[in-house]
């Protein structure tokens, strides 16, 4: 194993690689060249000097360039994956375990080859360039293209997260003899991997703001209690946050909740987001994309939103929003950064002729994400918070890359969705024993039901503000593990009723309505006032 | 010849005995809907029909105008409509009023005063002010209007125009298929005369809002309800759930004849050919505030309500003198009020039957908590002190004076500084404040 120092020098050089080729970098370097004319800058403590005076200049401007740098490293310290051996080759980043990349390898053979068939079947080319006058049709109804009404009766989606719950549940490590029979002791839910999850104990530490000692919004901001005991104050500390300009001190503000107003710009700072000249061009040029070319996942993003965003009663008014977003993320291949700690491998298709020569591979679609049955729904509730296209899509663009990717690919990260599924299992077999135990007899794996929900991290589910405010703790933790946690709060709440039905539709109708429930209590009852 | 019913003593009758809540309430109602299923649930409240004599009526309003005047009502005796209630109801008499109390406004409290009654947009009622029409019209080339008949709801015989054209024809039209409407219902005139008399339908031509809020490129309404218990002195109640109506298709000024772009009844949306019954075309009230807070800041959301909270007051205040204040009566109106992109608030219209069958499970829940809480403010059983603030979902919004969040002497600081008891789109707490407030009815189990 590394020491510390090592592990901290291979961790900066990872960051400064990866900082040097951004626009923050550019800037810098402008400025720094720019105050080469000043009289302070002395020749003999040049490298001092001019970090004293970036240090000291852009207060004029929102942020100051120490505190840009600073959320800039902090963001790549979010991302990074855990330190790893300097010789680890890059598939052990992306995922350690043999099975777990195997796994991930065939289920993407199986999309892909649902894809391609779906293409030869309805004889429509993966990409096509459009014609002139099609591409001012579509520049005209950019911002109603939910006006559209395409024959998409022969597109389905590639797959729905039924099917990759599935795949989950026949997940082996092969090290790993469990032909002991069944007990108590044994694991009784569908994911049947040894991967390392927490305990109550664990996850009370990690979510100790979570505490019945802290304030909350979610809680402490009802009309019962008076505003000023928590709420106001806790606003006031959102304003300085904000002021500052300080992503640690947001992500560490966010987990006892993000007053409504502050929301939209606090999400911003934590993820880094930014609005400047540069990203607003990115995203036109990605617009200019869409209007050039069309692509077959257009369809499945058109089918997609119509099936769930579009029924929804909250979301069906940002369905514009949602292709607006959703058709330049298709293109954007500064998501293709991400594949470096996501187990999962960007899907290459050939130039027709050239199957298997590298030089004619081409990443399909452009970011390599192949939108599946209720995609969507991630981007649904940002449109709450952001109204220009380039905001939100930067936003979205970012929740994706950190959060949204682990809850469709198969990796032993803890925040990774088979480790949220063993997760919730392991909560409810630990402390709902008996409920796990009935549900199990009558043929209803709880999992069957709470898998789609924290495969949509609850989007669609849940009332809107709720949503929001469980969203912020993922945020504010930098964890989806929140997820795992609610799904076990929901079937103790509702465990009485649980107990009463006899099959697995039963079940599901005591749990298809999750849209009154309040999700900080239920997380904070759950967590800490559990009795072990 | 007009013929007064006698109140005879039918079975069951039980005379109230001083400070002992009424056991058995008889009500009457003819709406087959949400109002009728609260009402049948209510402990204690039995239906009766026909002629037998009853303690409440959820009448409609043909009814009363041909009865009321006949009709003697025992003191404790309720019903759901004040006698002119068209007043405020009917859009060329609201203008008329509004119009007038703003002038009274300038005269005795000046022009900064009188501006804040202009959240109607400019209106005129044809044909008889068709000349002041026409100036105002050629004042604002290329504006939009939209014309609205005056007693009809549900959007029916509504159109937008440009040019004047467009309304000479409609003028021809109107002449040859004459509407017979009896003078008492059109005008507002008490007049007995029941000459059959085929009249010109009364229309209004009001400036249209070319720059409304839009939402997802939508333009959307909201439907707020205010109960009225009393006119002389003024007491209103404003109820914290409301819903924004979205249109279906998005929003575009280029196609006035596109009828279902501008029109936001729901009644009107259920025709548009892409209208899913499924489809949720409505936000609660609480949905929209937490939107508008997260885009615009509390602030501006706190001031926009507040002014929400003006269109209601001053539009009561301005029939206040016209209406017959009658203890019996109460009535729940339906405000319907527009955005501007600036968030100013428009008022539309004020109906005095809003519409209470549901489009959803979710609208029926919500209808049926209005009307309950609306039982629990007339309080037929008599459990109430009459000094609440709070019954329900229902905030008290003025009471012959503005009402205070805080319980404070109104003397002791100047009425600027307190906030208003107002939670337009708040959290409705209800079961528990209702919990609190109210004793359980004979009969009933424990809230």
């Amino acid at each position: 194993m590394m020491d510390e120092g090592t592990e901290l020098s291979v961790t900066i050089a990872q960051i400064v690689q990866k900082l040097k080729g951004s626009n923050l970098h550019s800037q810098l370097e402008r400025q720094a060249k720019e105050c080469l004319q000043r009289p302070e800058i002395q020749l003999e403590d040049l490298k001092e000097d001019v970090k004293e005076f970036l240090k000291k200049s852009g207060k004029k401007h929102l942020k100051c360039w120490e505190t840009k740098l600073q959320n800039a490293v902090y963001r790549e310290l979010n991302v990074l994956p855990p330190p790893s051996h300097p010789e680890a080759p890059a598939e052990h980043i992306k995922e350690p375990l043999a099975y777990m990349r195997k796994a991930q390898g065939s289920w993407e053979k199986r999309i892909l080859k649902s894809l391609n068939s779906m293409c030869t079947e309805l004889s429509i080319p993966l990409a096509r360039k459009r014609p002139g006058n099609e591409q001012k049709e579509l520049l005209s109804k950019w911002n109603e293209m939910g006006t559209d009404e395409p024959d998409l009766s022969h597109f389905r989606p590639v797959y729905a997260p039924k099917d990759f719950l599935e795949v989950l549940i026949n997940l082996r490590n092969p090290n790993y003899d469990s032909s002991d029979q069944p007990s108590s002791k044994s694991h009784w839910g569908l994911i049947q991997v040894p991967l390392k999850v927490k305990d109550i104990p664990e996850l009370r530490e990690s979510f100790a703001e979570l505490g019945l000692n802290s304030g909350q919004l979610g809680i402490d901001d009802t009309t019962q209690v008076p505003a000023d005991m928590f709420e106001s104050e806790h606003a006031g500390i959102g304003r300085k946050v904000l002021i500052e300009q300080d992503s640690a001190a947001a992500e560490q503000y966010i987990r006892q909740g993000c007053p409504n107003e502050l929301r939209a710009e606090l999400w911003a700072l934590i993820l880094n987001a930014t609005n400047e000249p540069e990203d607003i061009l990115y995203y036109e040029q990605l617009k200019s994309g869409v209007l050039h070319h069309d692509l077959l996942v257009d369809n499945l993003i058109y089918k997609d939103v119509k099936l769930t965003a579009s029924n929804d009663d909250y979301y069906f008014v940002f369905e514009d929003y949602l292709y607006q977003v959703l058709l330049c993320f298709s293109r954007d291949t500064v998501v293709l950064e991400h594949f470096n700690y996501n187990s999962a491998t960007p899907p290459k298709s050939y130039i027709q002729g050239k199957l298997g020569l590298e030089d004619y591979a081409v990443v399909y679609p452009p970011n390599g994400v192949i939108p599946f049955h209720g995609f969507s729904m991630y981007v649904a509730p940002l449109c709450f918070l952001y109204n220009e296209p380039s905001k939100l899509y930067t936003v979205f663009r970012e929740m994706y890359v950190r959060y949204f990717f682990r809850l469709h690919s198969i990796s032993s990260f803890s925040s990774g969705i088979v480790s949220l599924c063993l997760q919730f299992e392991s909560l409810l077999q630990t402390h709902l024993p008996q409920l796990f135990y009935h549900l199990r007899e009558i043929g209803a794996q709880p999992l069957r039901i709470a898998f789609k929900w924290m495969v949509r991290a609850f989007s669609g589910y849940l009332a809107t503000d709720q949503l929001l405010l469980l969203w912020d703790r993922v945020l504010g933790y930098n964890s989806l593990e929140i997820l795992a946690v609610l799904a076990a709060a929901v079937f103790a709440f509702r465990a009485q009723n649980l107990m009463e039905v006899t099959s697995l539709a039963a079940a599901e109708a005591v749990l298809a309505d999750l849209s009154t429930l309040k999700v900080m209590p239920l997380l904070q009852i759950f967590l800490f006032a559990t009795i072990m | 010849m007009s013929k007064k019913t006698m109140v005879h003593k039918g079975p069951g009758y039980q005379k109230k005995r001083e400070g002992e809540p009424r056991s058995c309430i008889r009500f009457k109602c003819t709406l087959i809907n949400t109002i009728q299923d609260v009402l049948r649930q209510r402990a204690g409240w039995v239906e009766v029909k026909d002629d037998s004599e009853w303690d409440f009526y959820w009448c409609d309003v043909g009814w009363l105008r041909e009865n009321f005047d006949h009709i003697y009502m025992e003191e404790h005796v309720r019903i759901c409509h004040f006698r002119n209630h068209y007043e405020l109801t009917r859009k060329n008499l609201m203008v008329k009023n509004l119009k007038r109390y703003r002038k009274l406004l300038e005269r005795e409290a000046g022009r900064q005063e009188a501006a804040k009654c202009d959240f109607f947009p400019r209106t005129f009622e044809l044909p008889c002010e068709y000349h002041l029409f026409v100036e105002e019209f050629k004042r604002s080339p290329g504006s939009t209007w939209i014309m609205k008949p005056v007693a009809r709801s549900q959007g029916k015989g509504i159109f937008l125009f440009r040019k004047l054209k467009d309304i000479m024809d409609w003028k021809k039209c109107a002449v040859r298929v004459l509407y017979r409407i009896p003078p008492l219902f059109q005008d507002g005139n008490r007049s007995e005369d029941q000459k059959d008399e085929t009249q010109v339908e009364s229309y209004v031509a009001q400036r249209y809002i070319e720059n409304p809020y839009l939402i997802g490129g939508r333009k959307f309404d909201l439907r707020v309800y205010v109960l009225v218990t009393s006119y002389v002195p003024l007491k209103a109640w404003l109820y914290r759930d409301g819903f924004a109506r979205f249109s279906l298709t998005r929003f575009s000024l280029s196609c006035i004849d596109d009828h279902y772009v501008h029109l936001t009844n729901v009644a009107i949306q259920k025709t548009a050919p892409d209208y899913d019954p499924e489809k949720g075309c409505k936000w609660q009230m609480q949905q929209l505030r937490r939107y508008l807070s997260a885009r615009h800041g509390a602030e501006r959301v706190e001031a926009l309500f507040r002014n929400i909270d003006g269109i209601f007051i001053r539009s009561l205040q301005s029939v206040q003198k016209v209406i017959i204040n009658d203890k019996h009566c109460f009535e729940l109106y339906g405000y319907d009020i527009l955005l501007d992109q600036a968030l100013k608030p428009w008022l539309i219209e004020v109906n005095a039957s809003p519409s209470l069958t549901a489009s959803s499970q979710e609208d029926y829940e919500l209808k049926c908590r209005l009307l309950e809480d609306t039982l629990h403010v007339v309080d037929m059983e008599g459990r109430l002190t009459g000094k609440e603030k709070q019954i329900g979902g229902f905030d008290l919004m003025w009471n012959d004076g503005p009402v205070s969040k805080d319980d404070v002497n109104l003397d002791a600081l100047g009425s600027s500084t307190l906030t208003a008891n107002t939670h337009l789109g708040y959290v409705n707490d209800r079961k528990t404040q209702l919990r609190q407030l109210l004793k359980p009815l004979p009969g009933q189990k424990k809230v």
